[in-house]
């Protein structure tokens, strides 16, 4: 009944888009209303909704431009080839084996059938130089009473279409002290994320994972609501309050979809205690799995990997925590600023009585010479098998590449995304640009950089390395090529 | 729920006897507001919606007949103790350990602040602390204070107050009173944080945020009555020493429970372990963040006490509970309200002289050819023509004949101020009468 109600909605709606024909100007209209049918369709099959991190794929640049192309199709076709979808996609619901397939696989590429390019939706946060998308996450902010953080400083024009916070206004200048709308435990948590306190992709997915254990614990269904749907509408804000601290991480979102995935799950008649003592089992569960042993089988597979007398390159995001010292191993930790996140990398390999040298990432090609292999960790790995990793990440497997040095990705299987991107400014993260300013021997010399008019301060967080220059990635399933991504994937997609 | 607030208006204002003669110090108009409304506003401000407010039955009685508290509309939940004065503010605390279920953000019924809360409470959100407070550089105030001759005593004995390099964590909190050989700093804590800076300009505004494993350890141990003279200088003392962490194992903690039933009083640890204490210490151990730098421990030293101040540079913070301070309230009172200075129901004739720094209260009567400036007037007070009232503060239901001169003084509620008088610096007490004609410097009157 649902499906039909929805599916005279889309009927309306294209009647309503015949009417507009003539007043539509922009493409962006158009765009908007694809990708809401795009957004209807996977729902249909898929158990739960997708949240909007999983179900947006961020468009390459270059497809881009690819609608400004289409306005030689007329809009008539494109309806004609929209309703033809519908219809293939009816027809394909029936079959339970290819429920969770066609949402992935029709975002990895254009389905062989139908061969209309496939219009992917852009989501909000790399458009942000867009004023009615933002008007569209003000309102929605709003709906769900969490206030909106205020972009800061001048943004370089190459990424201004992203989002650039400062850590000065922290969004608890806007919230009411004792918080109502949101858990106390997101908002400590959202703080922890804005201010760097809880920093790594890897801490970042327990911290929330842990916040959502309290949320869960001090839950109680309202009457005449029921938990599994309730609770994923609970989760919504906290979210969306997330995101606005700190945009999330593909870890992080990769951990939502699965929260959200165990709560739609429970079963109706489940009591309301027995099914938070599910979830929470759930949530220890995963972050055992996914987090812990898989650190600890990563760390198993790299020791294989290194052997005696080697040297070894770590740029400092690599969580390598259970070095057990079998092999005799020197260790090279390159930093970069301003994060300087090395410095901690550092402590705790020379705590495990490593010997280590501490470079920055100006000196790697004078080191590279010296080193055998080269341990990279990763935020996130890309579905066409980029890397994406903190800045100056890329810079050193090019580097790596070009001395012939081997290089390891190390990174967790719950870190592997669907998305596909092949340059870092499509979409990335801009940190706080006031954290470049150094004071050396009392003087400041970019303190009022705002008022120089060209001047603009950049602060990028991550890059993407292509899959040729790294050699190896070592996950929790075992030591695979990086184009062996979307493998992973699928095979995840289909246990799940 | 997040915080709960509490506000200490049981204090018996002991610093200006004067004033508190007749009116309890939480009722004392500045800026014809009591002075507990003033906390009470910045509460509501920042979004409270309930505050236990713990108070004598005289205040509670007077509060429930005052208009002016009628205007906060947040729920007050009135809890009335003796007034023997004997209560300090952690017996006061612990009097209430029933209705705290949450962490505790203590206010003190005479801070007057600008303060933007969120900085207070966001170091104690992020960093999971125990403890965090507000602390403020002081201002000299300028201004005579009316009724005492002389310079001012050096009563005040100085607070020193230790903080790191980030100028955020609380390291080393001591007043001179204690601190008689001089003062010594324990070599853990110079060898956790090898700089620290000493403080001693700093007010203390009595603004603290307490976790709730703080109340239940305040329950158990009875030994400890007041905040700010000893509960936080121990907590401050404990982040450094080595007990402060969970029991490792079963047997210790039933070896402290035996030792409390044995009677003997400190050997009752402030368990401050939360819940789910692996995942927390998981995502510290996963996270490439640490508060400081230069040796070789994990973030915060694996510390679990931690105890914060936010040190406000700018901005307003008055502790009204000197007679000075109480004149310097009421002089920026008009900027921090924002009502408009002068009642709608006040009745001000066309050649009166008002100053835009004065604020006249309800129902005033203030007649021809007088000046008011850079004062205050309370409710209910008749101003006679050819008065002069400079910087100074008229309560409640004072009447002023003509011709007065009033320089700098305070003149408590329903006195009497006889034709001509002439004060420069006076207190006038409750219901005093000034004679005509009188002409009386630096006096107090009761």
């Amino acid at each position: 009944k649902e499906e039909k109600q929805r599916l005279r909605k889309e009927k309306k709606q294209q009647k309503k888009n015949k009417e507009k024909n003539d007043e539509k100007t922009s493409h962006e209209g158009e765009k908007k209303k694809n990708k809401k049918k795009k957004e209807e369709q996977p729902a249909v099959p898929a158990p739960a909704p997708p949240p909007p991190a999983a179900a947006a794929v961020p468009v390459p640049a270059s497809e881009a431009p690819a609608p400004a192309d289409k306005p030689a199709k007329s809009k008539a076709d494109l309806k004609a080839e929209r309703r033809a979808r519908q219809e293939a996609e009816r027809a394909s619901k029936g079959k339970k084996g290819d429920v969770g397939q066609p949402a992935p696989t029709g975002k990895l590429k254009a389905p062989p059938s139908e061969l209309q390019p496939v219009v992917k939706r852009l989501p909000e946060h790399v458009q942000v130089d867009n004023p009615e998308v933002v008007k569209k996450l003000a309102k929605k902010l709003e709906r769900q009473q969490i206030p909106l953080r205020s972009d800061y400083g001048y943004k370089v024009s190459l990424f201004s279409h992203l989002h650039q916070y400062s850590r000065k206004a922290p969004l608890t200048q806007q919230l009411g002290i004792p918080s109502t709308v949101i858990h106390p435990a997101i908002v400590r948590l959202g703080l922890q994320y804005s201010q760097g306190i809880v920093a790594g992709s890897n801490a970042r997915s327990v911290a929330l994972l842990h916040a959502f254990q309290q949320v869960i614990r001090d839950y109680t269904t309202p009457p005449n609501e029921e938990l599994s749907r309730d609770l994923v509408n609970k989760l919504k804000p906290y979210i969306s309050f997330l995101n606005q601290c700190r945009p999330l991480s593909a870890s992080m979102g990769n951990a939502i979809k699965y929260i959200k995935k165990e709560i739609s799950n429970i079963p109706s008649q489940c009591k309301e205690e027995e099914a938070k003592i599910k979830l929470l089992n759930c949530i220890e569960r995963y972050i055992n799995e996914k987090i812990v042993l898989a650190a600890k089988a990563i760390a198993k597979y790299s020791i294989e990997k290194i052997s005696d007398g080697d040297v070894i390159l770590f740029p400092p995001n690599c969580s390598f925590n259970a070095f057990e010292k079998k092999r005799k191993f020197r260790v090279i930790v390159v930093d970069s600023r301003p994060r300087l996140e090395g410095r901690e990398a550092l402590r705790r390999l020379v705590q495990k009585g490593i010997s280590c040298t501490y470079v920055l990432i100006s000196a790697v090609s004078y080191i590279l010479p010296e080193v055998s292999k080269v341990f990279l960790g990763a935020h996130a790995l890309l579905a066409n098998g980029y890397v994406m990793s903190r800045v100056g990440t890329s810079q050193i497997a090019l580097v790596a590449k070009a001395f012939n040095v081997p290089v390891l990705v190390c990174c967790e299987t719950y870190k592997f995304c669907e998305r596909v991107q092949t340059d870092s400014f499509v979409s990335n993260e801009l940190d706080d640009p006031d954290d470049l300013i150094v004071t050396r021997k009392g003087k400041t010399q970019l303190e009022h950089w705002q008022k120089v008019p060209s001047l603009g301060l950049l602060n990028l967080v991550y890059d993407v390395t292509p899959p040729d220059f790294v050699d190896l990635v070592i996950t929790d399933l075992g030591m695979i090529p990086c184009t062996s991504v979307p493998v992973v994937l699928r095979v995840k997609n289909v246990d799940q | 729920m997040e915080l709960q607030a509490v506000l200490m208006a049981a204090g018996g204002g002991s610093r200006m006897p004067d004033l508190t003669y007749n009116t309890p110090k939480p009722m004392l108009p500045v800026g014809n507001k009591p002075l507990m409304w003033h906390p009470l506003n910045l509460l509501e401000r920042v979004g409270f919606e309930e505050v236990i407010v713990i108070t004598t039955k005289e205040v509670q009685k007077m509060m429930s007949t005052d208009p002016k508290m009628k205007d906060v509309k947040m729920k007050l939940d009135v809890v009335c103790i003796q007034e023997d004065g004997d209560m300090g503010t952690a017996d006061a605390l612990r009097h209430i350990q029933q209705k705290i279920k949450t962490d505790v953000l203590v206010v003190s019924c005479d801070l007057i602040t600008d303060v933007a809360l969120h900085e207070v409470v966001d170091l104690f959100r992020a960093h999971n602390a125990t403890l965090a407070m507000l602390m403020s550089k002081a201002h000299d105030f300028t201004e005579t204070v009316p009724g005492q001759k002389g310079k001012k005593k050096t009563g005040e004995q100085r607070d020193f107050v230790g903080v790191d390099q980030s100028g955020k964590r609380l390291l080393f909190m001591a007043n001179e009173a204690d601190l008689e050989d001089g003062l010594s700093i324990r070599k853990s804590i110079m060898r956790k944080h090898p700089r620290m800076h000493i403080k001693t300009g700093l007010v203390d505004a009595h603004l603290y945020c307490l976790k709730k494993a703080v109340v239940d350890f305040l329950a158990d141990n009875k030994s400890i009555s007041s905040i700010r003279g000893e509960l936080l200088p121990y907590l401050v003392r404990k982040q450094f020493s080595k007990t402060t962490n969970c029991p490792k194992s079963k047997d210790d903690a039933d070896d402290q429970t035996q030792k409390t039933a044995d009677g003997s009083t400190n050997s009752t640890e402030l368990l401050i372990c939360s819940r789910d204490e692996p995942l927390l210490q998981l995502a510290q151990e996963r996270s490439c963040w640490n508060d400081h730098r230069g040796d070789m421990s994990e973030a915060y030293h694996g510390g679990k006490l931690r105890c914060y101040v936010h040190i406000m540079d700018q901005g307003l913070c008055y502790r009204v509970n000197t007679l000075a301070a109480y004149i310097e309230a009421n002089r920026l009172a008009s900027k921090l309200l924002e009502e408009p200075a002068v009642h709608p129901s006040a009745v001000i004739s066309e050649r009166c002289q008002m100053g835009p720094d004065s604020i006249i209260g309800a129902q005033c009567q203030v007649a021809d050819k007088t000046s008011i400036k850079r004062s205050t007037i309370g409710n209910s007070t008749t101003v006679k023509e050819k008065v002069k009232v400079t910087n100074s503060i008229i309560m409640h239901g004072v009447t002023i004949e003509e011709g007065c001169n009033i320089h700098g003084c305070v003149i408590c509620s329903n006195a009497v101020i006889g034709r001509g008088a002439d004060l420069k610096y006076c207190l006038v007490g409750n219901g005093q009468q000034i004679e005509a004609e009188g002409k009386h410097r630096l006096v107090s009157r009761f």
